[in-house]
């Protein structure tokens, strides 16, 4: 049996990372949760890192685990949450959630056909082969064949910032603000009005004849 | 057998991707009431796909299967952001992220 | 010579127009117009009907032709024909000529009824139908004369429609007749199925293609073919011409007013089926078996109805007895083969039956409209010509020689003891024999019982009580349905005294007395035996190309070698053994109610069991009416319990609440939870996957 550093080091990163996964979905508390699952992505990054998909790994730990993984402990954190009546019916639902992941993971197993595929020796890494680092190898195929798909994904991400926006926002009473459709939406009858006047008006005749007694 | 530790393979990677799937499987299906556990094992189960495909990415030299990790990095980020949005809204409105309290589609 | 269509056609439509005018028109034209345009319509068809008659006696070519095709289908076409030859002709003229007396008779009788232009419309109608069905020339026209003529029948009997008695005897007539119309239709397509064609001359030329099949009525047996489609046209005969056991609508069919029981239940109608079969006879003489079961129905309707005739105490109930007995005869002979001896006792009954019933309808007029017998008496004082003609009748019924009801009559005892003789070992030959022979003597006694009872003895008409003490009337099951009183007129029993008809009464008595005498002496030769006048010469016979007899079967030719002129036949009747039996009748009849009365008493208690039984009709009335119909509507309700339950509860109902409650469980699957739908996504997955891994591996 011949060792080969890469593969260790790949079956130890899996494994922590599996282990880490079976701990998230069973912890009890969510913060705990989080955080488990926050060392699921350094294990899978690592993984990606041994596999020559650098950029993806530091990628996956700044946006998922820095970015996601942080707004999920906000809101853990914010939401005041009954955590007793969400465990009800765990363990009943246990031994068929079991077979149920069981049975859906020999299938995939099979479906690979694990034997076949692990009797091939991972080629050379392309981008080593090519003599440029990952990051380059996939930003010029990201940026010529994939450029549509990238705007698509800038204006995904908008479109998601501004929905979480709208989807939380409240109004509260009391506060000033200013409201730019309505103030578009303004006429000029609505703030000016129009009197017709004479630019010299008469005096009035009651002042000439004073108070004279008769 | 011997082969699993002598050289690094595609099948590794398959097999990463396939175990995480169904952990976050089991995990939907185990923590049924709690949204907050419904969308980690959401985010576990778009993982594994990433795996499957850096795998095939390696192992084919194309790099269309790592620029499609990066769409998904992309998407289920968005996608995370606004579904904890909707919880954030649906436990100010109703109190609770029990998901046996969000029925109103029930037939 | 030929025969013209134009003159067909009037005999035809001329009773029809006379009906349609007094029926929709009645009321403008009033009771005379109503009566004067029918009785028109009907004297002028019996007019043109007599000289058809005339001409094929001269030898004029019978006319067969189709006058209008209603539609064609393929080789199936169904047509409105005429078929005339003597036997049609025949026919027509007794139709029409009894038709004619009774329209003049119902101006007296129905002078006082509401419906008076209605009856008069009804009974036109009735002579178009039984001419449609006489001179018809395919199946399809006979069938639908024969369906006019029930349900005419149906009219009349129920005429008086606010009777719940009346009402009943139509509906049970049309029931009954409906059962033999059945058999009727399933020989018609019978007819047309074997045989290929509807029309008479041609399904007679080739209805020898039949002579060889058999069918399987009932699993295992084969049958055949000639056998099954007589019987069942035969059963059709039975159901109109009242054979047992679908004769219970006959005396129930007394409800109507007299003169349609003249007309219908005497003379014509009841003879249809007897005509059909005649008419039928290439077809009847195919299948020995046929016969055979005819002449037991005939038989034994001719014997024990008679019976039950002896126990009547309603005058007209008495007479419808009479005819079903004569029925039996006619029918007992169309069993023997003698098939133009049938018809020929036909037309001598009708003229003779229909004066009997309009006799009796004479005495009812005159008893201010009480039937029952038992409150006449006497009334020979009161009715002469009433009473004269009866006895004419009377006799002429019973078989006296020379009368006309002698020649038929016997002619038919003999053929059947002739083919009792031929046929030794046959039980039901001899059945027969036995039946017609004894008949005559139950014909006799319960004749002269109803002119005794009627016309002599005491006048008990003066008593206002009821009767209890003669003899056989005690027990009066039967009165039940004809309960003597029509509401017309209110008159109570016979308060007022009777008194002779009005001469438009009397004079059709007199009209057909005069033909029950002398029609028989005049026609027996010529009609039955091929031979002139008084026997000597022979000619061709009268129904030649009409009846079909076959060699081995020809009674009527055996008897044809003894016969010697009108004269000797009578002659040599007064020795037979049938007049010797009428005779004894005859004697018993004065014996108990003339010289011996008080002698009823004690056999109505010695024969009280059997006395009971034939009041009660033998119990037919309750099988019928108690165990078909009740069945029947047993069945109906089990339908309909059926139809509720399974059609409507299984099916219908079942069906949308198997809906329902499929929608119900699969309700459930939109449970609203978010989990539920994720799991379900889930064992998508699984399921696929395990395909993939089966047809990829």
């Amino acid at each position: 049996m011949t060792f080969d550093f890469t593969t260790l080091a790949f079956l130890g990163f899996a494994a922590t990372a599996a282990i880490a996964a079976l701990a998230t979905i069973t912890s009890r508390n969510p913060v705990h949760a989080a955080l488990w699952l926050v060392l699921t992505f350094f294990s899978v990054a690592c993984t990606w890192i041994v596999g020559g998909a650098e950029f993806l790994g530091i990628a996956l730990v700044l946006v998922y685990v820095g970015a996601v993984m942080v707004l999920f402990l906000f809101v853990v954190m914010m939401l005041d949450i009954d955590l007793a009546p969400l465990r009800e019916g765990y363990v009943k639902y246990l031994p068929v959630g079991l077979l149920v992941a069981v049975v859906m993971l020999v299938q995939m197993l099979a479906l690979i056909g694990v034997r076949a595929a692990s009797a091939v020796p991972l080629a050379d890494n392309a981008a080593t082969g090519a003599d440029v680092p990952n990051t380059t190898w996939l930003a010029r195929a990201l940026f010529t064949d994939f450029m549509l798909p990238f705007e698509v994904a800038a204006v995904i991400l908008t479109v998601a910032v501004v929905a979480a926006v709208m989807l939380t926002l409240r109004r509260r009473g009391g506060t000033k603000h200013q409201d730019p459709s309505a103030q578009s939406r303004v006429k000029a009858a609505d703030r000016v009005r129009m009197v017709k006047m004479e630019a010299t008006r008469p005096m009035p005749p009651a002042a000439a004849e004073g108070e004279g007694t008769p | 057998m011997s082969n699993v530790v002598s050289a690094l393979t595609l099948g590794h990677f398959l097999t990463l991707g396939a175990v995480l799937f169904c952990i976050s499987v089991a995990g939907i299906f185990l923590n049924r009431k709690n949204v907050i556990m419904l969308l980690m094992s959401l985010e576990l189960l778009l993982l594994a796909v990433n795996i499957n495909f850096v795998g095939f990415s390696r192992s084919l030299g194309d790099p269309a299967g790592q620029v499609f990790v990066f769409f998904i990095l992309t998407v289920a980020a968005a996608e995370a952001a606004i579904g904890l949005a909707i919880l954030v809204t649906l436990f100010r409105n109703r109190r609770t992220i029990d998901v046996s309290d969000i029925d109103s589609l029930k037939g | 010579m030929f025969l013209s269509k134009t003159q067909l056609l009037l005999v035809v439509l001329l009773p029809l127009l006379g009906s349609i005018l007094a029926g929709l028109f009645g009321r403008r034209i009033g009771r005379a117009g109503a009566h004067s345009v029918t009785i028109l319509g009907v004297a002028a068809s019996c007019v043109l009907s007599a000289h058809v008659l005339w001409q094929l006696l001269q030898g004029a070519a019978p006319f067969n032709e189709n006058l209008y095709t209603w539609f064609q289908v393929g080789d199936i076409g169904a047509h409105v024909g005429f078929m005339v030859d003597k036997l049609t002709a025949m026919m027509m003229v007794v139709v029409t000529f009894v038709s004619l007396l009774v329209h003049v008779y119902t101006i007296g009788y129905m002078h006082e009824d509401d419906g008076y232009q209605r009856f008069f419309s009804y009974i036109s109608l009735f002579t178009f139908s039984m001419l449609m069905l006489v001179m018809s020339n395919n199946f399809l026209q006979l069938f639908f004369g024969w369906e006019a003529v029930g349900l005419v029948s149906y009219l009349l009997i129920g005429f008086w429609y606010k009777k719940p008695s009346a009402i009943f005897a139509n509906l049970k007539a049309f029931l009954v007749n409906r059962v033999g119309d059945f058999g009727f239709l399933l020989g018609i397509a019978g007819v047309l199925y074997w045989i290929g064609t509807l029309d008479y001359a041609t399904a007679f030329a080739n209805a020898g293609v039949m002579r060889d099949l058999t069918v399987t009525v009932l699993p295992g047996q084969a049958w055949a073919v000639p056998t099954v489609v007589c019987i069942c046209l035969f059963i059709g005969a039975m159901g109109k011409s009242a054979q047992v056991p679908l004769h219970v609508w006959l005396p129930d069919s007394m409800e109507g007013p007299t003169p349609i029981s003249a007309l219908i239940h005497a003379a014509t109608m009841v003879t249809a089926g007897i005509f059909m079969v005649a008419r039928m006879s290439p077809l009847f003489e195919m299948s020995t078996t046929a016969l055979n079961f005819i002449l037991v129905i005939g038989a034994t309707t001719a014997f024990w109805t008679g019976l039950i005739g002896m126990v009547q105490n309603d005058i007209k109930r008495v007479v419808a007895y009479s005819t079903l007995s004569q029925l039996g005869y006619m029918t007992v002979a169309l069993g023997v083969s003698a098939y133009s001896a049938a018809v020929f006792h036909l037309m001598t009954h009708a003229f003779f039956k229909a004066l009997l019933f309009l006799g009796a309808g004479s005495v009812i007029i005159g008893m201010h409209h009480e039937q029952d017998m038992r409150k006449m008496g006497g009334l020979r004082k009161y009715m002469p010509i009433t009473h004269l003609t009866m006895w004419v009748g009377t006799l002429a019924l019973v078989g006296t020689p020379f009368f006309s009801g002698f020649y038929s009559k016997d002619t038919i005892i003999e053929a059947v003891a002739h083919h009792a003789g031929e046929h030794p070992g046959s039980l039901i030959a001899q059945y027969a024999n036995f039946a017609v022979l004894l008949g005559a003597f139950v014909t006799s006694f319960y004749s002269f019982r109803l002119l005794y009872l009627t016309f002599f003895g005491e006048e008990r008409f003066r008593d206002a009580q009821a009767h209890d003490a003669h003899g056989h009337d005690a027990h009066a099951h039967d009165d039940h349905h004809v309960d003597a009183h029509h509401d017309d007129h209110g008159h109570g029993h016979g308060a007022h005294e009777p008194h002779e008809s009005p001469w438009v009464v009397t004079l059709p008595l007199v009209l057909l007395a005069i033909p029950s005498i002398v029609i028989g002496f005049l026609t027996v030769g010529p009609m039955l035996f091929g031979t002139d006048l008084m026997g000597h010469e022979k000619q061709l016979p009268f129904f030649l190309g009409a009846i079909d007899v076959l060699k081995e079967h020809d009674v009527m030719a055996a008897l044809a070698e003894e016969f010697h002129g009108p004269v000797a036949f009578a002659l040599h009747g007064f020795t037979a053994p049938a007049f010797f039996l009428a005779l004894m009748g005859f004697l018993l009849a004065t014996l108990l109610y003339m010289v011996k009365p008080e002698w009823r008493a004690g056999i109505t208690r010695t024969l009280a069991w059997p006395i009971r039984v034939l009041e009660r009709k033998y119990f037919m009335d309750d099988l019928w009416i108690g165990g078909l119909a009740g069945g029947g509507v047993k069945l109906g309700k089990l339908s309909r319990l059926f139809d509720g339950k399974v059609i409507d509860g299984v099916a219908v109902n079942g069906s949308a609440g198997l809906v329902g409650l499929t929608a119900g469980l699969l309700r459930k699957v939109q449970s609203g939870y978010l989990y539920h739908y994720a799991f379900a996504m889930i064992l998508g997955l699984v399921a696929l996957l395990a395909l993939a891994n089966h047809y990829w591996l």
